[in-house]
């Protein structure tokens, strides 16, 4: 075994690097990637993979080598050999890291300003959003999807009603706009409120495509919200309005997490984000709309019984996955008793 | 020292033969030193029990997704105080309290600390203080997490809260007056010869940690006692139905919270710079290198810790500040990494239970550096702020960087602590386990964090059982790697081979003392003539050969 210790590192460090690479691309760890930002901090975080898993062999590599190699002989109690330091090696291993660790910070704050997250536009969490959301909110408020009775969505209406005065209740689909949506966090829900619409709901839809801002608020204590699929979080703190803006890419169904401890019910603080296309959170918003307000002139009528079966039936209809044509088919007996 | 070269002494003061009441000097108001470390280490290893008792029932509750071990409100108590107790009674005590006070008079050749009263009033602090946590499960333990943010922790458990900020402001006292006590005696009481630029490396690692705990914890005072009024009397700092701002909380906490990692973990590189050396037979690579580094990361310390609220609405350029400083960070520990691998290079490794300890400490505190690393760049932690990413990163710096360097440390100085040989069989065994149960408890939890597992939560989504389950049984084989441990500790103390004045032929001025040292540590007082690290030497080998020099009345020295 003559091989010269040169070409033993060349390879070494060839073989390293090639698994660093693949490891960093193969690494299987991150769920998908279902917003514009989730690439991107998903490519930072393989750089990091890359560098952390070459770093990684080289530490564990060096310790389990010398644990075999440079063992003790059962004979030997002789010292080894008196070498206090070397200078050259020290600035290097002093240097390579801080190039590494700037190179990483450099990046980082590139990928952080490309989600906007230096946007100055973005980052007024202190005055910019008032705070109405906070009389919008009272416990009853929360939208068809959730098993509700049909008492709670008609006093929902009595709120919703003057705010939907026009027929505007689907909001102008207009890709590049910003759709703002308001969520508060409380003990132990999210409540999404669509000022556009005036909808409310407990579980979050979005336009894939379209870029959100949400507005973040707490009720009662921190909650922090987050979707890791799409690889963000902001806390919702109590008399600080945050906000957390990204653009939902890949439609699918994806979970709310409360990320900040809460109370004893924290880890059942869940909810979903659903991303769907412009068309289907079209209908969504309608038939949210529907639920909450009928006929603008018919808000006033608020009894159940009043409405026709159809308009009852038409929040749930959505959800049940049935068409109105089949619903009219089964005609509940409950319906006839006017 | 040097000329004496034959083996011939007779230690001059002979140790006093163990009394009937002996034991009781442990319980007792003593200002010796060594006694106060042991003390410490005692005290502080029965509340890593308690801890870790705690940990396995956190993991029992996490074996399945639903909540179905102990009550939601008693989950939150049991992983609340088992943080705390970690901390604050196990790992700052253990660090700077137990090897601090043990070792520092004797690697420095003084006869005990600047402030022995100080010393034993600041140790007497601690059992009370843990008791009191302890009780608070009596009445409801805290339940807001160790970092106890409002406004949950004004709504919950309110007495729990109250107990655990009274325990944490004693404890907290106690550590500052242990750090007044490290800083006197390692700038004044050094030994004739020893400069600064000639300690030991834990010395200076001592050094950066006292003042770390001076600058730092006087601001987590601040913030319990604003906390505490805000809980019992109704003010409004952090308060924000009163228009107090829960986020000045996070900000106070985490100015000593993140030095605290610091706290616990500098002292144990001071005590893996001092293991690695003697039983590689080889100098430490790089002193300098090391021994600043050590006030480079004292100092970065203090200006990182909005890192933990990425999340919290800090604003975007502050974000980026604290990003680059703890990026930084990386700089300074990674040259002790690398120092140490060269030290370990080329020598005659003796693998004892001391040795593989300080091993695995490198070995797996380098996992924890790369992911704080990670968690550093502003982006990713975003994702993965509050996950299990970050439950295992802060173990693997915690358990295994500092308790596995706690570890190390009592295997290489139970010789002298006790005067008796640990078993070496019973120590690799509780290395395997140690070691086997650790990565199976926390490795996983990287990928439930990225994946989208939530900390602090009793119950979560079924597709993470599996994973959830390899930690739980990690955790068990991690508890049950303590009974060899704690087998070893009993057997040897009582009836363990008689050590040697120096078992692992060390250069420091511990081991030219008697096992254990006398009652003020040395008869002579020790000159500086031989480098703490000087391994591979002439001098080193009739250093060593020498005996108890230290121990041995001035006559007998020269006889």
């Amino acid at each position: 075994m003559n091989i010269p210790s040169s070409i033993t590192t060349l390879v070494i460090g060839v073989l390293l690097t090639l698994i660093s690479l693949w490891f960093g691309q193969h690494h299987g760890l991150l769920p998908v990637e279902a917003s514009e930002e989730a690439p991107l901090i998903d490519g930072l975080f393989n750089l990091m993979m890359t560098i952390g898993i070459g770093l990684f062999i080289i530490v564990q590599g060096t310790l389990v080598y010398a644990g075999f190699k440079f063992r003790r002989q059962p004979d030997d109690d002789t010292d080894g050999p008196p070498i206090e330091g070397n200078i050259p090696l020290e600035i290097l291993w002093t240097a390579i890291p801080a190039v590494i660790v700037l190179g990483l910070a450099v990046y980082s704050f590139d990928v952080y300003s490309t989600i906007g997250g230096l946007d100055p536009m973005g980052h007024g969490m202190a005055h910019k959003v008032p705070s109405h959301q906070t009389a919008a909110l009272p416990g009853a408020a929360i939208a068809a999807p959730l098993p509700e009775t049909p008492e709670a969505i008609a006093s929902q209406t009595v709120a919703q009603a003057e705010a939907l005065d026009s027929p505007a209740s689907t909001p102008s689909m207009n890709m590049g706009d910003e759709m703002v949506i308001q969520a508060q966090g409380l003990q132990y829900a999210w409540i999404f409120t669509y000022p556009d619409s005036g909808v409310v709901s407990g579980e979050l839809h979005v336009p894939v495509g379209r870029p959100i801002k949400l507005e973040i608020s707490a009720a009662d204590v921190l909650h922090a919200f987050w979707v890791p699929e799409f690889r963000l979080k902001q806390d919702a703190i109590p008399g600080t309005p945050t906000e957390l803006r990204f653009t939902p890419k890949k439609m699918g169904d994806y979970p709310v997490i409360c990320a900040e401890l809460c109370g004893p019910y924290h880890g059942a603080m869940k909810t979903r984000v659903i991303a769907e296309s412009p068309e289907d959170f079209t209908a969504w918003i309608d038939s949210q709309t529907v639920a909450t307000n009928t006929v603008p002139d018919q808000a006033i009528a608020l009894s159940a019984a009043e409405k026709s079966p159809e308009q009852f039936l038409a929040p749930y209809v959505s959800d049940l996955g049935v068409t109105a044509e089949a619903l009219h088919t089964i005609q509940p007996p409950h319906l006839h008793a006017h | 020292m040097t000329q004496v070269v034959q083996e011939t002494f007779s230690p001059s003061p002979p140790a006093p033969e163990p009394g009937k009441r002996d034991w009781l000097k442990y319980f007792s108001f003593t200002t010796d030193h060594k006694i106060i470390g042991i003390q410490y280490l005692v005290t502080s290893f029965v509340f890593y029990l308690v801890g870790g008792f705690l940990a396995t029932l956190v993991r029992t509750e996490l074996a399945t997704p639903e909540s179905d071990f102990v009550s939601r409100e008693v989950y939150n108590g049991l992983f609340t105080v088992h943080a705390t107790v970690m901390i604050f009674l196990w790992i700052v005590p253990a660090a700077t309290g137990a090897f601090g006070n043990y070792l520092l008079p004797l690697l420095i050749g003084a006869r005990d600390m600047a402030f022995p009263k100080l010393n034993a009033v600041a140790f007497w602090m601690i059992p009370p203080a843990g008791a009191l946590l302890l009780a608070s499960f009596f009445f409801g333990a805290p339940a807001s997490g160790w970092t106890s943010y409002p406004p949950l922790s004004l709504m919950v458990n309110k007495v729990g809260e109250a107990i655990w900020i009274m325990s944490l402001l004693i404890l907290g006292t106690s550590s500052i007056l242990g750090a007044v006590n490290f800083l006197v005696t390692i700038l004044m009481m050094r030994a004739p010869g020893m400069t600064l630029n000639r300690m030991p490396l834990f010395c200076w690692a001592m050094l950066a940690t006292s003042a770390l705990i001076l600058i730092s914890t006087p601001v987590l005072a601040g913030a319990l006692i604003l906390l505490g009024f805000d809980l019992l009397v109704g003010t409004a700092f952090f308060n924000p139905t009163g228009g107090g701002d829960p986020v000045v909380y996070q900000h106070m906490f985490w100015f000593y919270s993140h030095p605290a990692v610091y706290i616990m973990i500098l002292p144990v590189f001071g005590l893996i710079s001092e293991i690695l050396p003697v039983h590689s037979r080889k100098p430490i690579f790089g002193y300098k290198a090391i021994a600043y580094s050590s006030f480079a990361i004292s100092f970065l310390g203090l200006i990182v810790w909005a890192h933990h609220m990425f999340t919290s609405g800090t604003p975007p350029w502050l974000r980026m500040f604290f990003m680059i400083n703890t990026m930084i960070i990386a700089v300074p520990t990674g040259i002790k990494v690398f120092s140490w691998l060269a030290t370990i290079w080329g020598g005659k490794l003796r693998l004892t239970s001391a040795m593989l300890f300080a091993m695995g400490f490198v070995s797996m505190f380098v996992i924890g550096g790369i992911s704080g690393v990670m968690v550093a760049a502003v982006p990713f932690d975003i994702h993965v702020h509050d996950t299990y990413f970050i439950v295992a990163h802060l173990h693997y710096v915690l358990f295994g960087g500092s308790v596995f360097g706690l570890y190390a440390g009592i295997y290489h100085w139970f010789p002298k602590m006790f005067g008796r040989m640990m078993n070496e069989k019973l120590g690799q065994l509780h290395f395997v386990l140690n070691f086997i149960g650790f990565n199976l408890a926390f490795m996983p939890m990287h990928k439930l964090g990225l994946e989208g597992m939530n900390r602090r939560v009793a119950e979560y989504d079924p597709k993470f059982a599996t994973l959830n389950l390899v930690c739980t049984i990690g955790t068990y084989i991690l508890a049950s790697s303590t009974i060899p441990f704690l087998i070893n500790v009993v057997w040897s103390w009582t009836k363990g081979e008689k050590a040697p004045s120096n078992p692992w032929q060390g250069l420091t001025f511990e081991w030219m003392t008697t096992s254990p040292p006398p009652a003020e540590n040395f008869a002579v007082d020790p000159v500086f003539t031989i480098g703490a690290y000087e391994y591979g030497t002439e001098e080193a080998r009739e250093a060593i050969a020498a005996g108890p020099v230290l121990a041995m009345a001035p006559s007998a020295s020269h006889g």
